[in-house]
């Protein structure tokens, strides 16, 4: 498969990492849930995308469920949650934004040398595909890691999760139950979290995780 | 015969960026106005104000130096050779050879640098504040260019920019990497042209401003030159991402006079298209904060990085 559609494909893949990056640079909370949305959205498109090139109708399910969940009702939730908590102002990140894009260009890399070499077979659609998701996922992961806020953390966890439905649907014959099954256990994990975060709210005054660090005698 | 005909192609390019590029600001001010549902001045004032600083007399500072009145022709020649070098209705002209991706970032290069010296030359406070925070940007703007320039060329095999574009012509095809080239160039540009996110053209608030407190000290001939090198840079870079991302009706080398006709009225409605959405972005975002701009060249700088690293990872992309 070359030309066209597998152009398309990378395009789409290549701007979910763009997003990411742009995950990582926002510290404004609302702008954060606005690139969000947008990163749900191109992965709405991507999967889009890939049901139509390999024929696999069945596909289209999960980029609704993208589209529909990701897109429109948890940002929209994540929106009326900041609102409630009141922490519409910057988000502090930890080290500089310069650093953090130092690291998620080093993690880049990584995952394109990693996947690249491992699966240097398979593919070229679904190699370069894998490579984009992984690098996805690792920019979720430090996104996580890098964020002190617990509602930039949970848009971390969704975004990283974003790349596994993308790595999920550049592989051929992946099942559509899992990806289904993937995409209702995020559902249910952020609502479980938005329980969470008002528990701590009510706990603690704040949603910075290092007041429970500090409640659990982890000084620094 | 030829030489004459391609003289005279190289010469009309010459005299078009220079005629077009007044008209361009002019342009981008009015859609401005009007999307601020305003009437705005006429399309041709920018001449008419050319016009009248030239007229006017020029007032220098006592301790200026033979730097300051000099500065701004050396700009100003500089920014011309450069946006004239640039294929904007067509490739091969006769000078395309020199038309080099490194080469006008040198120019443009130098231009800040004379630029940066007349700003403190005269020992005012703004000059010196503007010129500090202009390198500042450059520090970062530059490398992103050059990191664009990389990615073109690891692409194409040519950083000649009548080669790229008939590259692009060739074997045009979404690629991930032309996509990171192209929003870092954005982000160049409009650093660069000291537009809306990075710095205001229009104001003359004295902290926020960068270009203009370089130019404050000002007036007259000299002045009249210095916007127009403005313009033209503003031109420029319209142009250089025309070229690259969107070559359709370029002129092949030694073509007709209708394909010619083709390529000139396409570049207008390119010029008019990337205009107009310069002109939305700027009036859909707010001016960052000085400090914040370095962040936001690092951004053009990672994504040039990127492009050119997804390009050695593998040539697919």
């Amino acid at each position: 498969m070359h030309g066209t559609p597998l152009d398309v494909a990378h395009m789409l893949a290549g701007g979910m990492v763009l997003v990411s990056f742009m995950l990582l640079y926002q510290d404004r909370m609302f702008a954060l849930l606005n690139v969000f949305a947008l990163h749900a959205v191109v992965l709405s498109a991507s999967v889009a995308w890939q049901a139509h090139i390999q024929n696999a109708p069945h596909l289209y399910v999960p980029a609704a469920i993208a589209l529909v969940l990701k897109g429109i009702i948890i940002p929209v939730a994540l929106h009326r949650v900041v609102i409630r908590l009141g922490i519409h102002r910057t988000i502090e990140t930890v080290g500089g934004i310069g650093l953090t894009m130092l690291l998620g260009m080093g993690l880049v890399a990584l995952s394109m040398v990693v996947m690249l070499r491992a699966a240097a077979t398979a593919d070229p659609l679904a190699r370069e595909d894998l490579a984009f998701a992984l690098s996805v996922l690792l920019l979720g992961l430090l996104m996580m890691v890098t964020r002190r806020n617990a509602v930039s953390q949970i848009v971390g966890f969704m975004s990283l999760e974003n790349g596994l439905i993308l790595a999920a649907t550049g592989a051929r014959g992946m099942p559509l139950v899992v990806e289904i099954s993937v995409a209702f256990s995020v559902l249910v994990a952020f609502i479980v979290i938005g329980v969470f975060l008002f528990r701590i709210r009510e706990r603690f005054d704040s949603v910075e995780l290092q007041a429970l660090d500090e409640f659990r005698g982890e000084r620094r | 015969m030829d030489l004459i005909l391609e003289l005279g192609a190289q010469g009309v390019q010459m005299i078009l960026v220079l005629v077009l590029a007044p008209l361009l600001l002019g342009y981008t001010r009015k859609v401005k106005a009007r999307l601020l549902r305003r009437r705005g001045p006429p399309l041709l004032q920018p001449y008419r104000d050319l016009l009248r600083l030239i007229r006017k007399e020029a007032v220098l500072a006592e301790n200026a130096s033979w730097l300051f009145r000099s500065g701004p022709y050396m700009i100003f020649s500089a920014t011309w050779v450069a946006a004239a070098l640039v294929p904007t209705f067509a490739t091969g002209l006769y000078v395309s050879w020199t038309a080099d991706l490194i080469a006008i970032t040198a120019l443009l290069g130098s231009t800040r640098f004379f630029l940066g010296l007349v700003g403190m030359d005269v020992g005012t406070s703004f000059g010196g504040i503007g010129s500090s925070r202009e390198m500042m940007f450059a520090s970062l703007a530059e490398p992103a260019m050059i990191m664009i320039a990389f990615t073109l060329a690891l692409l194409a095999g040519s950083t000649q920019l009548s080669y790229i574009a008939q590259f692009m012509l060739t074997h045009s095809s979404l690629r991930v990497s032309l996509g990171l080239a192209l929003a870092a160039l954005v982000i160049v540009a409009l650093a660069e042209n000291a537009r809306v996110p990075v710095d205001n053209p229009a104001t003359h608030l004295e902290l926020t401003m960068v270009h203009e407190a370089m130019v404050l000290e000002y007036s007259g001939r000299h002045l009249a030159v210095l916007e127009f090198a403005a313009a033209l840079k503003l031109l420029l870079y319209l142009s250089l991402i025309g070229c690259i991302f969107v070559p359709w009706g370029l002129a092949p080398a030694g073509s007709s006079l209708a394909s010619y006709a083709v390529g000139i009225a396409t570049y207008l409605g390119k010029l008019a298209v990337g205009g107009f959405l310069l002109v939305l972005l700027e009036t859909s975002i707010a001016k960052m904060r000085v400090f914040r701009v370095p962040d936001f060249l690092g951004i053009a700088l990672m994504l040039g990085l990127l492009g050119m690293l997804l390009l050695f990872v593998s040539r697919s992309f």
